[in-house]
């Protein structure tokens, strides 16, 4: 482990806009809302200083926003965007343009509660509502990791030509500051090859983007999509070790927290691992096997590394913050999926734990442990109280 | 005789599915050519975007960003700064749009686009309806016009969107028609010589929208213009009007006896069409003599 140098007190959010800073993007349209808002301001506040060289747009809706990126990231522009709950709920034709596009822009959401009513905190169902949409989507639980996943995000996206969505939770992230290593720009330039991408909008090339198709090469556009991203989990594994040799923190599409011998894994994401952690800690001290297993990277989903990680784990109890009417929580369908037709699969429950930013203490996930670890699991997920 | 006189760098190919007879790709082959070669459009779905073509063909021979019916401005945005930011700051970025993708679901990127005054040319095509999804209404649909939606005729009357976008105070806006080529394309030219934004509105008597006879696209739009329907200026900064033509010599009712989407017109509909045509003429004659 290096020592760390250059730290400084940052929240998740102005952890985001030094990542995005250091690498460097040509273009960033640019719509605010809370909680949000901090990764624009200080991004228009690295502009107007001079440190920031790049277009930047405000125009009137997250909407034009999307429009602008992949219009700029079609014309062969390193593009970043940030939004949060309606605004990207606003861009939902959109993402499913960039992806269709293969424009590979990265965007930074800040997960919250959409309206109605009307509210302003944690729960993931903003970006796992987009699920279907063709981006990349990754879960960041501090903002260390959120800087160091927006500078790994673009050359992920851009190796393989797909848009990358990263998200963090609300406030537990976005607004909580802690010590962030600041790593040095030419780090970074090493890092980030530059963005040449050989089809582009250019008058010497003559190339145009998006015409009306068949049937066919309608099929084939996203059969090429879902090829590259059987790729994604290969490209997040060596980015993050790449990562990992420059800065002394790695990182991979799933993550292990004491996890050896255990007899209960947790698996969540965003911010919950945090405490997940602790209370696993809290547990392993009073002799309960007991670990987490972080989703770091969500689509894709890491399926075949999922049933490596749980396979004869007899008990796993996934955490979501976030509800689909009618249906659940969605890690825990998605989870369940993942598993089918594995022999001797665990135990899932699936605990609607947080949604609506409630908050779910350590002790109360040292609780669902005693509680769940042996029971028989319902299909449905379950409502903590 | 209004000669056409413009440079046919062959921008535009033969080939196109437009409908035969169609102005709007009389209209395209004009502004493409007189742009050149170095230019990108953006073109929301509109039946522009089926002229220039289903992949893997292409009627025009520059680049062409496929996009939103709602976003063309925004994208267009995006391709300017994205070639300022590479350094390639003189290509023209145009927008080639329909009236529903500008008055109407594209108004509101079109509005903060201007407001940003971004570095695009903006043209639109006012068929005035939705001619792609079969000939609807939009906001640019005139008072009494029968459409898909407006099988009674439209009730309220057409938005005056460069009212609108002078109020933004861009550089320049102007109208034109595929009957006054020469014109079309001398606006275009001045257009992409000044920087900011640009709008060109352009009228396309629609062959099936509009219920005109296959060889009257061109004759349509020369009544509009010489009826005072459509009338031809230009609006400088927002407040400098020039008239491009400041005379009238036929009333409206030839104009209207034209198409079949105003069939249903009673002679009280005609003098009531008349009168406020008249009205709007003097209004904008009273501007450009200001
Ligand atoms: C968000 C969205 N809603 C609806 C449509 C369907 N649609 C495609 S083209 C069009 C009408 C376009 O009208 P206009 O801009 O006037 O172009 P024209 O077809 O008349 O050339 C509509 C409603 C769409 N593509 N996108
Ligand atoms: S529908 Fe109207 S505007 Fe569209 S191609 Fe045909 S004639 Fe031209
Ligand atoms: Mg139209």
């Amino acid at each position: 482990m290096k020592e760390k140098q250059n730290l400084q007190l940052l929240s998740g959010n102005h952890a985001v806009s030094w990542g995005v800073k250091l690498a460097r993007p040509h273009v960033a349209p640019l719509y605010p809302i809370t909680p949000q808002t901090p990764i624009l301001e200080k991004l228009t506040e690295f502009h107007s200083q001079g440190e920031l060289d790049a277009e930047l747009l405000t125009p009137e809706s997250e909407h034009s926003a999307m429009s602008a990126c992949v219009a700029a990231s079609l014309t062969g522009a390193r593009v970043f965007t940030a939004t949060s709950s309606q605004g990207l709920l606003l861009m939902h034709e959109l993402l499913h343009y960039a992806s269709g596009a293969r424009a590979p822009i990265v965007m930074f959401n800040v997960n919250r509660t959409p309206g109605s009513p009307w509210a302003f905190w944690p729960d993931q169902i903003d970006s796992l509502s987009q699920r279907d949409t063709g981006w990349i989507k990754m879960y960041s639980e501090s903002p260390q990791e959120s800087l160091d996943t927006v500078i790994q995000a673009f050359r992920i996206a851009e190796k393989l030509a797909l848009p990358l969505m990263i998200s963090h939770d609300a406030f537990y992230v976005s607004h909580a500051v802690e010590p962030v290593e600041l790593p040095q720009q030419e780090l970074v330039d090493n890092f980030l090859p530059a963005y040449n991408p050989e089809l582009r909008l250019d008058t010497s090339l003559g190339q145009s983007f998006g015409a009306p198709i068949d049937q066919a090469t309608w099929n084939r556009s996203r059969r090429e999509a879902g090829e590259a991203m059987a790729r994604v989990e290969n490209e997040v594994l060596e980015t993050g070790k790449a990562w990992g040799e420059l800065t002394g923190r790695s990182y991979a599409a799933l993550e292990n927290y004491r996890t050896e011998a255990a007899d209960t894994i947790i698996v969540t994401m965003g911010s919950m691992c945090g405490t997940v952690r602790d209370a696993v800690d809290a547990l392993r001290d009073q002799g309960t096997a007991v670990g987490l297993l972080k989703v770091r990277q969500f689509r894709p989903l890491p399926v075949q590394t999922l049933r490596d990680s749980l396979a004869g784990i007899p008990s796993v109890l996934v955490l979501d913050r976030n509800y689909s009417p009618g249906m659940g929580g969605i890690l825990h369908q998605e989870l369940k999926s993942a598993l089918f037709g594995m022999r001797d699969a665990p135990r899932v429950h699936g605990l609607l734990a947080g949604v609506g930013g409630v908050n779910v203490s350590s002790n109360k996930i040292q609780q669902l442990v005693a509680e769940y670890a042996d029971a028989k699991p319902s299909n449905d997920s379950v409502w903590v109280e | 005789m209004d000669m056409i006189d413009y440079p046919d760098g062959e921008q535009f190919s033969p080939g196109h599915v437009a409908c035969a007879g169609c102005a709007e790709a009389l209209s395209l082959r004009v502004i493409l050519n007189t742009l050149g070669a170095d230019a990108i459009a953006v073109v929301p779905p509109s039946c522009t975007a089926v002229i220039c073509g289903g992949y893997p063909l292409s009627s025009v021979s520059i680049p062409v960003q496929h996009t939103t019916l709602e976003s063309a401005a925004a994208s267009a945005s995006g391709v300017k700064r994205s070639l300022n930011a590479l350094g390639k700051t003189n290509t023209t970025v145009v927008c080639l749009a329909g009236d529903g993708g500008t008055y109407d679901i594209g108004l509101q990127a079109l509005s903060s686009a201007a407001e940003r005054n971004e570095d695009i040319l903006y043209v639109c095509f006012d068929n005035e309806g939705y001619m792609n999804t079969g000939g609807q209404k939009s906001s640019s649909t005139p008072l009494n016009a029968i459409t898909g939606s407006t099988p009674a005729g439209k009730l309220s009357r057409k938005k005056n969107l460069v009212e609108i976008l002078a109020a933004h105070r861009i550089p320049y806006i102007a109208t034109c028609s595929p009957a006054h080529l020469s014109d079309m394309s001398a606006k275009i030219k001045k257009a992409a010589s000044i920087r900011g934004t640009k709008v060109i509105m352009v009228i396309i008597p629609c062959l099936p929208g509009w219920g005109v006879a296959d060889d009257a696209a061109v004759k349509t739009a020369r009544m509009a213009v010489d009826s005072g329907v459509f009338p031809l200026y230009e609006v400088e900064d927002g407040v400098d009007y020039t008239m491009t033509i400041d005379t009238r010599n036929q009333s409206v009712n030839a104009y209207l006896k034209q198409q079949k989407r105003y069939r249903n017109l009673s002679d009280k509909n005609i003098s009531d069409i008349q009168a406020d045509v008249d009205k709007e003429w003097e209004y904008l004659l009273g501007r450009a003599r200001k």
